[in-house]
């Protein structure tokens, strides 16, 4: 009864804990201009089905898609029992689903001890790469203590939530061996029973083993739910919206912007009467409410695997631009951002912008937005866009190209060629041989 | 000159539209195309190209200016928006419905951004044109040098690959000459920029530890490649620059997909 209490407690604290951290990102989100990613229902979905569900964006790299394909099939699958925990926990019972699912609890509890295996493998094969084989993906200037940390911390977690999971397994299944109390029979333990002999045979002591790691593993299970709004976790969560509002276009094309095309158009017609939107904002962008709230979405959704640092031409060749950094800056900046209406309300400055003090502009200038970035993220993040964004704002706003690009913005005015040729020049070619 | 292959007039739009006549096709040029000297005789070449298969077409000639598409990589906008503005308005007023490019920046900004400005057109790169031509069976690999077993990598630009789904066309040109075609480790989706995309064309790199054309120079001559193809005048450039500054001119050639087409077909 005290238990059954405990666990209500602990259960509602973490959800109310976690929604509200959710909550809080959402808002964060929404503090980015409006954009219509809406269009297309029904291929957005198939985006989604293919990119997120179906990982296909992985595969380009097969180890670590294997791998990573484990820990997914087997943190949605071993969600099961999760479920099965949740009711045991409200309700008092144990195993709850194993008179009314019969044959089938005992093929599911065997199907979810070989994929904890499985996932175990594949953390302590991550946790190598990163920390062993220290795999060049994983490092770079954006990689500080905090993310290498972040991913550690995950990787561990799991690691005990498997043994935990495991250690509980072994546990009732000696228990149900030894026809203890409520322990009867139920569930098939290929994995866990071969943990069994190393545990105690003492029945109440195994009790003890089973109880510890059913409360470990669940209350492990609600931190790791509340440290996700933390942490670069927070992906497997939104790597979904994240996909269904995917960019639809090709890769090549970037969006015109509106504003501009109503001050075009004035200058070519004078009789252009343009349409006051009442929407004065600034040209591209200088701080992350100047982005879309996709930009936004797609900084919490990075889980900093650096896929895209590592096809970068621009990073490779040695510059500072990393499109992991563009991602990672992005996602702080809101969070500061987000943190500072918290703290001082909705008009605070802090005289901090993305541009700058974040992203410097040797980084923007240093991309040939090849698109090589786009291409590699397994979940459709676009680094490029806020690029472009924030040289928008570097041009328009506070005219500071590099002097070779203003050269070439005036010839292309004054003689429709980004060099310095005479228009009248441009056919010359024909009369060569 | 006494070869009359090379007496080719190349016809503009305004003496077409002089006399009453409608080509089937507008040859986007590009600046590059117009101004610099390797890739005017690429431009040349695809006129051959043109011509030996009696297309009617026709070029702006002195009317043609940027698209804006380093203007609008570097930020800027308004003169992206500009020389939009003004483009779409000539090719309307040449009620032009077709256009063939010479240049996967020129292709991609009149594909995907001029509709969104009021320019609707059917916009192709000159590698889809020529896979056409070949697949029509109107261009045949005959009559000139011939590339059969010759190792040939090609190096996809941006602009024609990630950005527009363009892998196949300038594969398919190559193959057609049973050229041993060969792809290097970075390539299609998976390829290296040449360096020069988003406005970098004109201006310096900024600081690191070497120049993107020589980071794809190397996978060239991994691929052990006896010519590089190439379908971008901006890969053109930094591609030749790269080689050049491996000293490897005397053992790889890098050539447009018009040239290579134009050489095989003795034109």
């Amino acid at each position: 009864m005290i238990a059954q209490f405990i666990f209500i407690i602990v259960l509602a604290a973490a959800v109310y804990l976690f929604s509200k951290n959710v909550a809080k990102i959402r808002r964060n989100i929404l503090l980015g201009r409006d954009v219509n990613r809406s269009d297309q229902p029904a291929l957005r979905w198939k985006v989604m089905a293919k990119v997120a569900l179906g990982q296909t964006k992985m595969t380009k790299r097969p180890v670590a898609a294997v791998m990573h394909f484990f820990i997914y099939v087997g943190f949605i699958i071993i969600n099961l029992e999760v479920l099965e925990i949740m009711i045991d926990g409200i309700f008092g019972s144990h195993r709850i689903f194993s008179n009314p699912l019969g044959g089938l609890y005992g093929f599911l509890i065997g199907a979810f001890e070989v994929l904890a295996v499985l996932v175990l493998v594949a953390c302590v094969v991550f946790l190598c790469r990163r920390n062993l084989i220290r795999l060049k993906r994983f490092s770079g200037t954006e990689m500080t203590q905090w993310p290498k940390s972040d991913a550690n911390y995950i990787l561990i977690t799991e690691v005990l939530l498997m043994t935990a999971f495991l250690t509980m397994n072994a546990a009732d299944y000696k228990l149900q061996l030894l026809h203890f109390e409520h322990y009867v029979k139920a569930g098939s333990f290929p994995v866990s029973s071969l943990l069994a002999p190393v545990l105690p045979n003492n029945a109440s002591a195994l009790v003890i083993v089973e109880r510890v790691c059913w409360w470990f593993h669940i209350i492990g299970i609600l931190c790791f739910l509340n440290y996700l709004p933390y942490s670069k976790h927070f992906h497997i969560l939104l790597a979904f919206p994240n996909t269904y509002y995917s960019n639809l276009n090709p890769k090549g094309k970037l969006t015109n912007m509106a504003s501009v095309t109503t001050e075009v158009k004035a200058m070519l017609d004078p009789s252009f009467v343009p349409e006051t939107t009442g929407e004065p904002g600034r040209f591209g962008a200088k701080d992350v409410t100047d982005l879309t709230w996709k930009n936004l979405m797609e900084a919490y959704t990075c889980t900093e695997c650096g896929r895209c640092t590592s096809v970068c031409p621009a990073n490779i060749t040695g510059k500072l631009l990393s499109p992991r950094k563009i991602m990672m800056d992005t996602r702080d900046r809101i969070t500061e951002v987000g943190n500072n209406i918290d703290k001082h309300g909705k008009d605070y400055h802090d005289g901090k912008a993305l541009l700058g003090d974040y992203i410097s502009r040797e980084e923007i200038w240093a991309c040939t937005t090849c698109n090589a970035c786009t291409e590699a993220c397994p979940v459709n993040i676009n680094p490029l866009e806020i690029i472009t964004e924030l040289r928008r704002y570097a041009v328009m706003e506070e005219s500071q190209a590099p002097a070779s690009l203003n050269n070439m913005f005036g010839n292309i005015e004054n003689n429709g060629a980004p060099w310095k040729y005479s228009q009248a020049d441009r056919f010359n070619w024909a009369s060569e041989q | 000159m006494e070869n009359p292959k090379s007496e080719i007039k190349i016809p503009t739009m305004a003496e077409m539209a002089a006399e009453g006549k409608e080509p089937e096709i507008l040859f986007w040029v590009g600046c590059a195309g117009s101004f610099d000297e390797r890739a005017r005789k690429i431009t040349r070449d695809i006129c051959k190209i043109l011509h030996h298969v009696g297309i009617s077409y026709a070029v702006l000639g002195t009317e043609e200016g940027c698209t804006g598409d380093p203007a609008k990589r570097a930020g800027n906008e308004f003169l992206f928006q500009m020389q939009a503005m003004m483009t779409i308005q000539l090719l309307d007023g040449y009620n032009i419905k077709k256009i063939v490019t010479g240049c996967p920046h020129c292709f991609n900004t009149i594909k995907n951004e001029y509709p969104g400005l009021g320019g609707n057109y059917e916009v192709i790169h000159h590698t889809q044109l020529i896979q056409q031509l070949i697949n029509d069976g109107k261009l045949k690999a005959e009559g000139g040098e011939s590339f059969k077993g010759k190792r040939i990598t090609y190096h996809d630009p941006c602009y024609l690959g990630r950005g527009n789904n363009v892998y196949e066309a300038p594969r398919a040109a190559l193959e057609f000459l049973d050229t041993e075609l060969i792809e290097m480790k970075r390539c299609k989706s998976n390829g290296l920029c040449c360096g020069a995309g988003g406005a970098q064309m004109f201006k310096e790199p900024e600081p690191g530890k070497k120049d993107i054309n020589m980071e794809r120079v190397a996978d060239v001559i991994e691929a052990k490649a006896q010519v590089v193809a190439a379908a971008c005048p901006f890969c053109m450039t930094m591609l030749t620059d790269g080689i050049k500054h491996q000293d490897k001119q005397q053992e790889i050639q890098v050539l447009d997909i018009a040239e290579i087409t134009v050489k095989a077909n003795g034109l």
